[in-house]
């Protein structure tokens, strides 16, 4: 199972972590993979910090518990990094990605992120309202996510995008979030 | 021919689904927590007029169980949904279900007991009900718990078995998860399930009749109770019968016990529900060591499997049962009284050691399993008594 990919998502009660853990299963799902999201449910109070994980393997997942040694950490609110540890269990070369407009190198100084962990930041909350109009991250967040990590194509996630918000929502509203993708993957920087 | 759709979907939408695809006619629930999605996505069915089913959002669990008894008297399949509390204000109407043999299927999300409040995945609940008379079946996957549950509706409207049916999934692991499951096409799953054909319905039978009557002194009631314990007993093959016929459409086998790799090892862990791919994990990391471990998961609960639970275990040097719930002032947890029964029932006197666990959804980690492979090595060599045991607690 040396294939299997472990995320763990970090953000407040409404931010659309959930959703997010699930867009990128789904889209994975898409691409043929096997896959798992879930929520750690603690008190369901919005802006309460809550986790969720995802799993995506090439191979049917056995496992059935919290994510623990995490291959990538996605911060969706940075005022949880002074109240979560956010770094804990992260894989040696695991991958930080952050909402954040700070630069990377700060971030590494302020939360003293081990040599190995790649850093990607993120402005998605600007992006978010630029495009949707609303501070809701999750979408650029899963964009920049798919480019940094490869972990499906960018393209896979618009694709998945186009039909299941295409079901749901106006052209308006599906157009904005994939143009927050875009613009989320030309923005983020990795370090 | 047989059409499958690979999707995402949780434990509780693909039971969801499972039921619309059943043909359910009554659905008696109540919304409120702890409820589970399950019957917020069959309202939603039900607003679309996607199925014919008579939604009766009623008062109460107990209602639920109420209307449900009274449709599948009348001669409706029924089908319904609850969890934790839910489940356990049913109680009384379980046992009238059950003893007047009325093939409802419900759905529990198996979740913990207060108090203290606490909604989280744990087997609290079910196993309050394990004497109830419902055959009771536990998922291990979403996927399972679809496959389950399109099982239940054969099993309990077989005219040989006619008993009411729990398809059971772990609260939040399974139920709220999101995991890559097969659907099958509508037509077929309705042709596998077919339609109930009731024995004695209070509507469009040849005349009036009277269901759960009153049954007098020591006399009637006791024959119909020895009957009930006869018609559950005996519904084991009609059980492994309907598994078969769904495998044969799914591909999916369907086994009392998974016993995975029990035939050689040394040390096995019986284990109910979602914890029995971790259990599987660290089993492998320990045969890469040299280790023989071994997995047996109980996917029907009741009847108890007692042979094929023994078939698994008779050639280990110690078994590790896990118990997702307690049974207070009982010597073990539920499923270590009933594994060491059916050991000594085979004149089995192997070693257990029983281990509660993962209680008002405490996450089941890979270390903790591999505490409880540890101590049975320590057990089998005679440095550890059968003492009850807990994994996981400071």
């Amino acid at each position: 199972m040396s294939d299997l990919i472990e995320i763990r998502w970090h953000a407040r009660a409404g931010q659309g972590a959930v959703t997010a853990s699930k867009l990128l299963a789904e889209t994975a799902l898409l691409k043929g993979k096997y896959i798992q999201a879930m929520p750690e449910y603690g008190p369901e109070r919005t802006g309460a910090p809550l986790k969720a994980y995802s799993r995506i393997s090439d191979l049917p997942i056995e496992l059935h518990n919290n994510i623990v040694n995490p291959d990538i950490v996605v911060v969706l609110d940075e005022t949880l990094l002074s109240i979560v540890n956010i770094l804990e269990g992260i894989k040696p070369n695991g991958i930080l990605l952050l909402n954040t407009t700070k630069d990377a190198d700060t971030v590494r100084t302020d939360l003293q992120v081990p040599e190995g962990v790649t850093i990607a930041v993120v402005d998605a909350s600007g992006i978010a309202l630029a495009t949707i109009g609303r501070d809701m991250p999750n979408t650029p967040i899963v964009g920049a996510l798919t480019h940094v990590t490869k972990v499906v194509a960018v393209e896979a996630l618009k694709e998945n995008l186009l039909k299941t918000f295409g079901k749901k929502f106006s052209k308006e509203i599906v157009d904005a979030n994939l143009s927050s993708v875009d613009r989320a993957v030309q923005e983020v920087v990795c370090k | 021919m047989a059409d499958v759709t690979v999707l995402a979907a949780t434990g509780n939408q693909m039971v969801a689904e499972a039921f619309r695809q059943a043909a359910v006619d009554v659905l008696a629930a109540y919304p409120i927590t702890p409820q589970t999605t399950i019957v917020e996505n069959y309202a939603k069915y039900v607003a679309d007029g996607r199925v014919h089913t008579e939604f009766v959002a009623v008062e109460s669990e107990h209602s639920a169980m109420s209307a449900s008894v009274g449709a599948s008297a009348a001669g409706a399949r029924v089908a319904t949904a609850t969890a934790s509390q839910g489940l356990a204000l049913m109680w009384e109407e379980l046992y009238i279900a059950a003893g007047m043999r009325l093939p409802i299927v419900m759905a529990n999300a198996n979740r913990a007991l207060s108090a203290p409040i606490n909604i989280h995945g744990d087997h609290s609940d079910i196993m309050g009900c394990r004497d109830s008379g419902w055959i009771i079946l536990f998922a291990e996957t979403a996927q399972e718990a679809y496959d389950n549950s399109l099982i239940s509706f054969r099993v309990a409207e077989h005219p040989e078995v006619q008993l009411p049916v729990m398809t059971t999934l772990d609260g939040f692991i399974t139920t709220h998860a999101m995991e890559r499951c097969e659907l099958m096409d509508d037509a077929t799953v309705l042709d596998y399930v077919g339609q109930r054909v009731p024995e004695n319905p209070l509507f469009n039978g040849p005349g009036p009749v009277g269901h759960g009557m009153f049954a007098s002194l020591g006399g009637s009631y006791f024959e119909l109770k020895k009957a009930q314990r006869a018609a559950i007993d005996n519904s084991a093959p009609f059980i492994q019968e309907a598994g078969d016929a769904w495998a044969e459409v799914s591909g999916r086998p369907f086994e009392f016990v998974d016993a995975w790799k029990c035939d050689d090892a040394d040390y096995i862990l019986v284990v109910l529900g979602s914890a029995a791919g971790n259990s599987r994990v660290v089993a492998e990391q320990l045969r890469a060591e040299g280790i023989k471990a071994g997995v047996a998961r109980i996917r029907l609960y009741r009847p108890f499997p007692a042979k094929e639970v023994v078939a698994a275990l008779k050639g280990a040097k110690a078994v590790g049962i896990l118990d997702r719930s307690d049974a207070f002032g009982a010597e073990y947890g539920p499923v270590g009284l009933d594994v060491r029964s059916a050991l000594y029932g085979e004149g089995l006197l192997i070693p257990t050691r029983n281990y509660i666990y993962g209680l008002g959804g405490a996450d089941v980690t890979l270390d903790a399993i591999h505490q409880a492979y540890a101590e049975l090595q320590e057990l089998a060599a005679g440095k550890l008594d059968q003492s009850l045991s807990y994994l996981g607690t400071r």
